[in-house]
């Protein structure tokens, strides 16, 4: 919160918080196509029609993947697999420019640009940030393959290649490390740390940046098709627009539903594992509708009393599990493997990153380009809520907090995971992890660490919250989306749209393949956003050169 | 009896503010009060204004009319909440304590089935505030 009082006796005396900015001249006023009443006791204040088109066609696609299971499915994955296989080369090269495009912000003057104008103050401290952007963007994906994806790519290095009709048949980065240990850990830590380092930040910073600085810099409202402004003009507020928003809301809804429900049984074979809770469409319905509810209190409570305060706590907690495995592992160890991965990282990322002729087209393929499509489909709704909180920043500031230090820590938490359970095979013969399905990975690598116990348990709260900060940031940027870029929107539209995707959630979970086959499809929005994304670059550069002239002019 | 009078204003609903405006006018000639109008804004662009600056110079602006229609001495506070919809009775239990305000005199709606699940700023202001709070129907 910030303050400023105007005496009105001098008219001398009016503030001017922001400084200098470049504002852009349109005549399209804020909420002018809104629709604004009440249902029943509760008031509304929407979008027409992004507010209706997305809500429907979301309903219609539950009812198609519910009526037509196997169509939808065989539709969904087909596209799924043109869209990753056909389009890697697409989507690494993509990748590789947000990287090398956010590294040129740094150490252009284009950097020196403030989010919100010259004389702008962050909104919150670095902790509050960091942690929110932290929780949004890939708390529950480091549960998820912290453990198991550095023993993925481990085992299949050790495995060497192998190939048939002169096309590799392996799932092995590069050219593996056939037998040899010490390097196939350097290669499988160096391909986890490049799915989880530079690469996808870059992909939210750029998304972020470009609603940050068209929103607090050229008050245009905060919503997806703002960014397209220096692209389309004043057609952005037409179709054009609406089509972009309806996408971007539409990605969101899904892949946090989809999230959700594989969220739920994550969490469900945890408390299987320590509890003996039955695994079951039961205790997942129940676990989505508990993650739905605190997600609701959250959001009733706002972005400072909900959101922010759960996004602290978690941080507070992974912090905390991860300095206890770092302390209780082989903790020598994991310090030399951190910096023997970070270098490793460096060594591998011109090969890993290269988008042409590459052998390796299992990985290539089926890990790189399936990630960069996610992360891409993720992007709208982590990019947005990351320019919610990041008003007051410098670009380089944000650059540095959005792209490096998060990939840092990707990196220690990747090591000090991966690191554990890769020394437990390797070392020790504790293979009970490495055999483990998806989801119990991370908690066999804890068994055999002390505390075993309370420790799982973090870990289950950590799924359970990470979940929790996802939905509700999820249900902020929705409720913004599909009301024209209003954050005032009534308290019970944004209720609405947490409900909402927890109701969705739970059809797709008790539907066969349901989950699946939306996830195809939502991944598969990744490649209309990567386009979107190029676009958003050339916007970020005519924003910025517009934003430097101005402030020399004011000089 | 009162000496600085807070009234909190919605400057994209000005027109339903007319009877609060009239008693607010009414109350600060009588005992010589200075009335601060305070607004709550996000940091975002709205209907109203593009940044907080520009709200700043409406509130402003707005401030010296009643000033002038009211007869009565005026001034103006702005806050920029990140979540105006859900924060506001916080910010504005703050703001009558950074102003210093002993009077609070502000619209409100009639009370209906929504008020059970969130409490009216008003309500929240005469529970939370050392201030009185003095409530105007529409």
């Amino acid at each position: 919160m910030a303050d400023q009082s105007t005496d009105t006796d001098e008219a001398a005396g009016i503030p001017t918080p922001d400084g200098t900015t470049h504002l852009i001249d349109t005549e399209y006023e804020i909420g002018e196509d809104n629709v604004e009443g009440n249902v029943g006791p509760f008031g509304f204040d929407i979008h027409n029609p992004v507010f209706l088109i997305s809500g429907l066609s979301i309903v219609a696609f539950v009812f198609y993947t519910l009526a037509l299971p196997e169509q939808s499915n065989s539709l969904f994955s087909w596209l799924f697999g043109a869209v990753t296989k056909g389009f890697d080369w697409f989507f690494i090269s993509a990748a590789n420019i947000f990287v090398l495009f956010c590294l040129v912000l740094i150490v252009t003057p284009w950097g020196n640009v403030r989010l919100g104008g010259t004389e702008a103050t962050p909104d919150y401290t670095y902790v509050g940030w960091f942690a929110m952007l932290f929780a949004a963007g890939m708390g529950i994906g480091l549960m998820f393959y912290g453990v198991s994806e550095p023993m993925s790519h481990f085992s299949s290095s050790f495995g060497g290649t192998a190939a048939e009709n002169g096309m590799r048949t392996d799932w092995a980065p590069l050219g593996g490390a056939e037998g040899d240990e010490a390097a196939a850990v350097r290669l499988g830590m160096a391909a986890t740390i490049f799915h989880w380092g530079l690469h996808p930040w870059a992909i939210y910073a750029i998304v972020a940046l470009s609603l940050a600085l068209f929103s607090y810099n050229k008050g245009l409202p905060l919503t997806i098709r703002s960014a397209f402004y220096p692209i389309f003009g004043d057609a952005v507020w037409g179709w054009v627009g609406h089509v972009i928003d309806t996408l971007a809301v539409f990605a969101t809804l899904f892949g946090l539903a989809t999230s959700l429900g594989f969220g739920a049984t994550q969490a469900n074979a945890g408390l299987n594992e320590l509890f003996g809770v039955p695994v079951g469409a039961t205790t997942e319905v129940i676990l989505i509708s508990v993650i739905t509810a605190i997600a609701l209190i959250s959001v009733l409570r706002g972005l400072d009393g909900g959101v922010k305060v759960l996004s602290e706590i978690n941080m507070g907690l992974a912090f905390l599990l991860l300095i206890f495995v770092l302390l209780v592992g082989p903790t020598i160890y994991l310090v030399k493997l951190f910096f023997s991965s970070l270098a490793a990282y460096i060594q591998y990322l011109p090969a890993l990153s290269n988008p042409i002729g590459r052998e390796d087209v299992n990985f290539s393929q089926g890990w790189t380009s399936f990630y960069w499509a996610w992360w891409i489909s993720w992007s709208p709704f982590v990019g947005m809520f990351i320019a919610r909180v990041s008003r007051g920043r410098t670009v380089r500031e944000f650059i540095i907090c959005v792209l490096l230090i998060p990939s840092m820590v990707c990196v220690l938490w990747m090591s000090v995971f991966g690191g554990t359970a890769l020394y437990q095979v390797v070392n020790e013969g504790y293979t009970v992890a490495q055999d483990a399905s998806l989801e119990l990975k991370l908690f066999k690598m804890l068994d055999v660490l002390p505390l075993a116990s309370i420790t799982s348990l973090v870990g289950i709260i950590l799924v359970v919250v990470f979940f929790v900060t996802s939905s509700d940031s999820g249900s902020l940027v929705i409720d913004t989306i599909t009301a024209g870029g209003k954050i005032d929107a009534p308290v019970p539209q944004r209720a609405f749209w947490c409900i909402f995707e927890g109701a969705v959630a739970i059809v797709l979970l008790l539907s066969a393949g349901g989950l699946q086959s939306l996830q195809s499809m939502v991944i598969s929005t990744g490649l209309p956003f990567t386009v979107v994304l190029l676009l958003m670059c050339v916007a970020i550069g005519k924003g910025l050169a517009s934003e430097r002239r101005s402030i020399k002019d004011a000089d | 009896m009162f000496k600085k009078i807070l009234s909190p204003v919605d400057l994209a609903h000005a027109d339903k503010l007319e009877k609060a405006l009239a008693v607010t006018g009414e109350l600060a000639r009588s005992y010589g009060a200075e009335v601060c109008f305070v607004g709550v804004t996000g940091p975002t662009p709205s209907e109203l204004a593009r940044n907080p600056k520009e709200y700043a110079k409406q509130l402003a602006k707005f401030a010296a009319e009643q000033g002038t229609k009211l007869g009565v001495a005026t001034s103006s506070h702005m806050i920029v909440s990140t979540d105006p919809a859900v924060q506001m009775n916080q910010e504005l239990e703050a703001a009558v304590d950074k102003i210093g305000a002993d009077l609070v005199v502000m619209a409100t709606h009639p009370p209906g089935v929504s008020d059970y699940f969130w409490s009216g700023h008003g309500a929240h202001l005469a529970a939370h505030s050392d201030a009185s709070v003095m409530l105007i129907r529409g």
